[in-house]
């Protein structure tokens, strides 16, 4: 990694970096200051756009560098990563984005709250919410600091740290100042430049074995040192019980949690009706499922062209496996190819974490000004408040972008990597049980409701600070203590049916009756779209 | 709006759709008297209870022959739908890290069971995705949108 990628890297950054705030600028020249401009785009994006802007907004630089990096590394249980995040959506397409497009306004306590007792459950709603982004956003802002540091060669303490900085400031320039319509311009362009870099990548990779795909898998299980292991599962999962329930805890969670991820959600608002809700996840499954197919490829090329022992040299996690294949298509270290293509993925991968640091800063600061702040100023008070709510959440994705640079600065030399499945977790433990008996389920109350929220986001965060990713071994965030009680890294097995659970018995230990007038409305206005905004 | 105005000029003619028959002797029957129907209750004044609120219209319409068919319509395709990509999944997760024995028999040169297995996971769930946009909108959107704009006309009526 010499000084012709950082240079050409560089100039690349910043290339996206003027066409994004361009966009922002532009979206923004004649906006009205709405709540509904802000939070949603005005609802008047297209399927396609929308489904490219989902597609943008779910596809990390985790997933892009970090599970071809596994399958480079590991070989098929990397593979076991992305079969999850995929088949998610079909949840999110079967039972979810429809009927909160209906049923909803800006967040997920609009769906809750059009049928209990509003502030309870939207500081329930809002609490978990935030708390789901801020993990997530943490993990994305510890990654791009290492991520770029790594790319470009500065793996100094302070190239990391500005670069964390640095990704904070923009990520909230465009939110506070673009709101919504910018964010989804910029997943818009993102999705497009990391779909045509995997397309252009798979391409090179199945060129250069001629098209059979079982010579490459044949290559990359003899360039990995471990044979035909390396094609079967395994070499990372296998193992004792405790690896075993830990992949399927972590494999639960990834399935059940797509769908209570505050950003993925509020991205159905942004469509004028269900229907163009339920077109654009299908466009998202196709960019997602297809983008997937491609990491397995270029995670097998990376095995087979570079070789796992190269990769695992220059990164233990595997995040360098795509950029060091793409200097060897190229044409090596040292050709201009290798340079370009080199630099091209680098400026992909930021691109990535910036577009995805957007949303989910716009869907906290949504769920803090709508729902939480909403709430608590509105105690005993009447009619308008003080302060717009607008203008409340550009505050708010201040502020949540000053504690995420904060946290990410602190957390920047700790193992974070069990954060993102962390958040997935809390996102099925917390957000889908509720979610989904508010929209089915006739009996279910408010205290169930509030039950249900807490009795996944409680457990789900204490079994993770009980675990041993906290404390109690090498790798853990805390190597120098040992108050590990729960052996598994995720607690998705445990907090998710805790979750429905605590839904259950709430509802059945309601002081108060459920109101069937209530449910028959939600019932009618998810199916049909009445009176949906 | 000038689709849902097409939608309505049509239905009466559509009679190869036998449910629509149902929603014109169903609930839109009862206040098949008009606009008058509704502000019955607004005049009398005897507080809520007293006439149809927007509570009881969502509850008419939920009773309604119509909305129970695209309810059971919706559930007869999604609760088994997903049942099986679950429990498929579920599988394929489990199998893959218990029975790593199973996942590595070799199937055609290095494709094993477990590739076949997961590159399946990829189709069914494009296949899925097929089905369920195909299935919603042959068999669900129409009728959706016309009791959207029916439960809409019923709740503006009285004033929400």
């Amino acid at each position: 990694m010499n000084g012709d990628h950082q240079a050409l890297a560089l100039l690349l950054f910043s290339a996206f970096i003027a066409v994004t705030l361009a966009i922002t600028t532009w979206v923004s020249r004649n906006r009205h200051g709405s709540a509904e401009e802000f939070y949603v785009g005005g609802r008047l994006f297209s399927p396609m756009e929308n489904g490219f802007a989902i597609a943008g907004d779910y596809m990390s630089a985790a997933s892009f560098l970090g599970i071809s990096g596994l399958i480079a590394l590991y070989g098929y249980d990397g593979m076991l990563y992305s079969v999850g995040f995929l088949v998610a959506w079909l949840v999110v397409l079967l039972l979810v984005a429809e009927l909160v497009r209906n049923c909803g306004r800006f967040t997920l306590a609009d769906v809750l709250a059009a049928r209990m007792r509003e502030r309870p459950v939207r500081i329930a709603a809002g609490t978990s919410s935030v708390t789901v982004c801020v993990l997530y956003l943490v993990a994305q802002m510890v990654g791009a600091g290492s991520l770029v540091a790594l790319l470009l060669g500065g793996t100094s303490a302070a190239a990391r740290s500005w670069t964390v900085v640095g990704v904070g400031a923009l990520m909230v320039i465009y939110v506070s100042l673009g709101g919504m319509r910018a964010t989804t311009w910029i997943q818009i362009v993102k999705a497009v430049l990391l779909m045509a870099g995997a397309i252009a990548m798979t391409v090179m990779v199945l060129m250069r074995f001629h098209g059979d795909f079982g010579r490459l898998l044949n290559s990359a299980a003899a360039r990995s040192g471990q044979g035909m292991d390396f094609l079967a599962p395994g070499l990372r999962y296998g193992g004792d019980w405790t690896a075993s329930l830990d992949f399927i805890s972590l494999g639960l969670a990834l399935v059940l949690g797509t769908a209570g991820l505050p950003h993925i959600l509020s991205r159905f608002y942004t469509v004028p009706t269900a229907r163009a809700a339920r077109r654009s996840v299908v466009w998202s499954i196709g960019l997602i499922g297809s983008f997937y197919l491609m990491t397995i490829v270029l995670g097998f090329g990376a095995a087979a062209v570079v070789g796992t022992e190269e990769v695992r040299a220059s990164n233990a996690a595997g995040n360098t496996a795509v950029p060091l294949l793409a200097l060897d298509l190229g044409g090596g270290a040292g050709s201009t190819g290798g340079t370009v293509l080199f630099a091209v993925v680098a400026a992909v991968a930021f691109a990535t974490i910036l577009a995805v640091v957007a949303g989910i800063t716009l869907a906290s600061s949504a769920s803090v000004a709508h729902d939480l702040y909403a709430t608590l100023r509105s105690r005993g008070q009447s009619g308008r408040q003080p302060y717009g709510e607008v203008a409340v959440a550009r505050v708010a994705a201040v502020c949540i972008g000053a504690v995420a640079i904060a946290l990410g600065l602190l957390a920047r030399d700790l193992n974070v990597a069990f954060l993102v499945g962390l958040a997935f977790a809390v996102a099925a433990s917390a957000n889908l049980p509720v979610l989904l008996y508010s929209l089915f389920w006739r009996n279910f109350t408010t205290r169930g409701a509030v039950w249900s929220v807490y009795g996944g986001l409680v457990p789900a965060v204490l079994l993770v600070v009980l675990s041993p990713v906290v404390s109690g071994s090498e790798q853990s965030l805390f190597p120098g203590v040992d108050f590990h009680v729960f052996p598994l890294e995720n607690p998705g097995l445990v907090s998710i049916p805790l979750g429905f659970l605590a839904g259950w018995i709430g509802t059945v230990v309601s002081s108060e009756p459920p109101d069937p007038a209530k449910h028959a409305e939600t019932e009618v206005r998810a199916l049909t779209g009445a009176g949906a905004v | 709006m000038v689709e849902k105005q097409e939608d309505r000029d049509v239905a009466p003619v559509r009679l190869d759709d036998p449910w629509c028959d149902a929603l014109a002797s169903g609930w839109s029957d009862r206040d098949g008297t008009g606009a008058p129907a509704p502000e019955r209750p607004l005049a009398t004044g005897d507080g809520p209870t007293a006439g149809p609120s927007a509570g009881d219209i969502y509850l008419e319409v939920q009773r309604s022959e119509a909305f129970q068919e695209v309810r059971a319509r919706y559930r007869r395709f999604v609760v088994p739908a997903c049942a099986a990509f679950l429990v498929w999944y579920l599988a394929y997760v489990v199998a893959a890290t218990t029975a790593p024995g199973l996942m590595a028999r070799p199937v055609a040169g290095a494709v094993n069971v477990a590739m076949v297995a997961g590159l399946a996971q990829f189709l069914t769930t494009f296949l899925l995705t097929w089905a369920y946009a195909r299935h919603a909108r042959l068999r669900r959107d129409r009728a959706a949108l016309d009791l959207r704009w029916d439960t809409q006309e019923m709740t503006r009526a009285v004033g929400r």
